[in-house]
């Protein structure tokens, strides 16, 4: 692989703002005292990753790998019940259908009577239509260094079936935006000993923690920039994470307890995200610092 | 203000709320539910435990009001709030601003992989620039960068900036600033620290 070599060489320098809330990024040594604090303004580090991630995306993006083994698991019969997701599994556009699905969920399913998203859609169906135990893929729900669950390669594949096509998330069912609603709720609800809300860090526009850019979610605008690139290939670990993934960070950093794999609260928070930032396109899978 | 009469104040001031605002913010059934979702979705995990999910009452009003409570209530609130502010007992409000740095620079403490029992930081440059070399620092805050050289370093102003960090909501009742002194996490002599990284003429901040 071309990007082996600068791959490694990157990671020295996108490690340390990688969790910017425990390991600030190091200052530059006798940087002028800057004046105002430029919204977008932007360090070395951050221009080196830009430059990085467009050659990437040129060359193969990573996360393509994935796209790979999740197309394996969604067509090979698996499972206590050894059936295959294709012959079983409706994403909403019928049965084994995975072409722009991913650009339509969260999205209501009679047979679960849920509003689920892309995640919780696919666990549903291992567990509903091959046998698989929930508590066994929520034991270990996302990747680290060593292991990359099987339902995260699946949602990379789901994700990129739907690679330059409109955000459409179906707000007119009723269903929908109830659960729209209750997600604007929990993305303004500050609690925790810090008394954060999702809506401290991405309720204005240009706001940054550290060099991080926050994008406001409150807006169109701001929920594409959360929607587009995920899921996506982090290369601070060389992991490949889901929405479900960072949700869950977040909630780590507002100082909230842990949600529970693909519940009700998560769905929720995507619902909210991903439709505001309908009738605009998703550009397929991402690279994360 | 005694806590029993602070309290009953809170709970008539909620009380008014919920009267006179119904749908102030959004639907009030949808906040229903969406607190009953996450009190279902929520475990404890390490030091973040799951009773995090409740309001406590200034919390509530936030919430309830969108950030933007009425007028009066919001200031006998914020009154609530200065009378729980302690100072320190030595009447020194400055302490050592070199000091103060590393606490501002510090991120830790209060997640779910934060080790518990560790000292905390006071995460200050994750909203605020403050010192000049740090060029790595966020912006949910406004800039602090000449706060001495601009504001002075009166005893009035150190009380002013000791009493904000201890509790950033004696003065802005919804400010996104966390209370720090409020809730235990910087200790007195951490507060002091950072009040001189703010207004020493000797610290970088005001060279
Ligand atoms: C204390 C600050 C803080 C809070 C509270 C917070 N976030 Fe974040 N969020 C961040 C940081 C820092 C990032 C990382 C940005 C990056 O990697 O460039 C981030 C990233 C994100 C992203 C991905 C953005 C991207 O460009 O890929 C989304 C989506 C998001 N947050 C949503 C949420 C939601 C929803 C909540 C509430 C449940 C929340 N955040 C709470 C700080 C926070
Ligand atoms: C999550 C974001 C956040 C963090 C963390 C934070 N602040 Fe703030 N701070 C704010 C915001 C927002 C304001 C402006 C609104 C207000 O005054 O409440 C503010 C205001 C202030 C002010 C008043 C500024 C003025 O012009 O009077 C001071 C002083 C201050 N912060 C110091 C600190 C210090 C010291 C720390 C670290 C211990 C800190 N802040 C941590 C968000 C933050």
């Amino acid at each position: 692989m071309k990007y082996r070599i600068a791959f490694v060489a990157m990671l020295a320098l996108v490690m340390q703002p990688a969790s910017a809330q425990n390991k600030p990024a190091t200052a530059k040594k006798g940087a002028k005292p800057p004046a105002a604090a430029p919204a977008e303004q932007k360090d070395a580090a951050t221009l080196e990753f830009e430059k990085f991630r467009t050659q990437m995306e040129q060359e193969g993006n990573p996360a393509e790998l994935f796209e790979v083994k999740g197309e394996e698991f969604w067509k090979t019969k698996r499972g206590p019940k050894n059936v295959s997701l294709a012959e079983s599994c409706d994403l909403g556009l019928g049965i084994g259908v995975v072409k722009g699905a991913y650009v339509q969920m969260p999205r209501y399913f009679a047979d679960a009577g849920k509003v689920m998203d892309a995640e919780r859609r696919i666990v549903w169906c291992m567990v509903e239509k091959q046998g698989f135990k929930f508590d066994d893929l929520a034991k270990k729900p996302f990747a680290s260094g060593e292991y990359t669950p099987e339902q995260t390669s699946l949602v990379t594949y789901v994700a990129g079936q739907s690679k330059d096509m409109k955000i459409a998330i179906p707000l007119k069912d009723p269903h929908v935006k109830d659960v729209y609603e209750i997600g604007k709720e929990i993305v303004a609800y500050r609690a925790g000993p810090y008394d954060f809300s999702c809506n401290t860090c991405h309720g204005a526009d240009g706001k940054r923690i550290r060099m991080q850019n926050l994008p406001n979610i409150t807006t169109a605008k701001g929920s594409l920039t959360a929607v587009l690139g995920w899921p996506g290939y982090r290369m601070t670990g060389g992991v490949m994470l889901t929405p479900q993934w960072r949700m869950g960070d977040c909630f780590r950093q507002q100082r909230f307890p842990q949600p529970k794999y693909a519940s009700d609260t998560i769905t929720a928070l995507l619902t909210y995200m991903t439709a505001n930032a309908n009738g605009q396109m998703y550009k397929g899978l991402g690279i994360k610092r | 203000m005694k806590t029993t009469a602070r309290l009953s104040f809170l709970a008539a001031a909620m009380v008014t709320l919920v009267a006179a605002m119904p749908a102030a913010h959004a639907d009030g059934d949808h906040r229903a539910r969406a607190i009953a979702t996450m009190k279902q979705d929520f475990v404890t995990k390490g030091q973040a435990t799951a009773d995090r999910i409740s309001e406590d009452g200034l919390q509530a009003i936030c919430n309830r009001t969108g950030n933007k409570p009425p007028e009066t209530i919001a200031k006998q609130l914020e009154t609530d709030q200065m009378a729980g502010v302690k100072y320190p007992t030595d009447g020194k409000l400055m302490g050592d601003w070199k000091s103060g740095e590393k606490i501002a620079q510090s991120g830790r403490g209060f997640t779910w992989s934060d080790e518990p029992g560790l000292p905390v930081g006071g995460n200050c440059y994750n909203c605020h620039q403050i010192a000049p070399k740090e060029t790595s620092f966020g912006t949910v805050g406004p800039t602090l960068f000449h706060f001495g050289k601009l504001r002075g370093n009166t005893v009035d102003i150190q009380k002013y900036v000791y009493s904000k960090i201890y509790n950033a909501k004696s003065y802005n009742l919804c400010s996104e600033m966390p209370r720090f002194g409020h809730i235990g996490a910087l200790k007195e002599h951490q507060i002091k620290d950072l009040v001189a990284l703010l207004l020493d003429p000797e610290s970088p901040v005001n060279k």
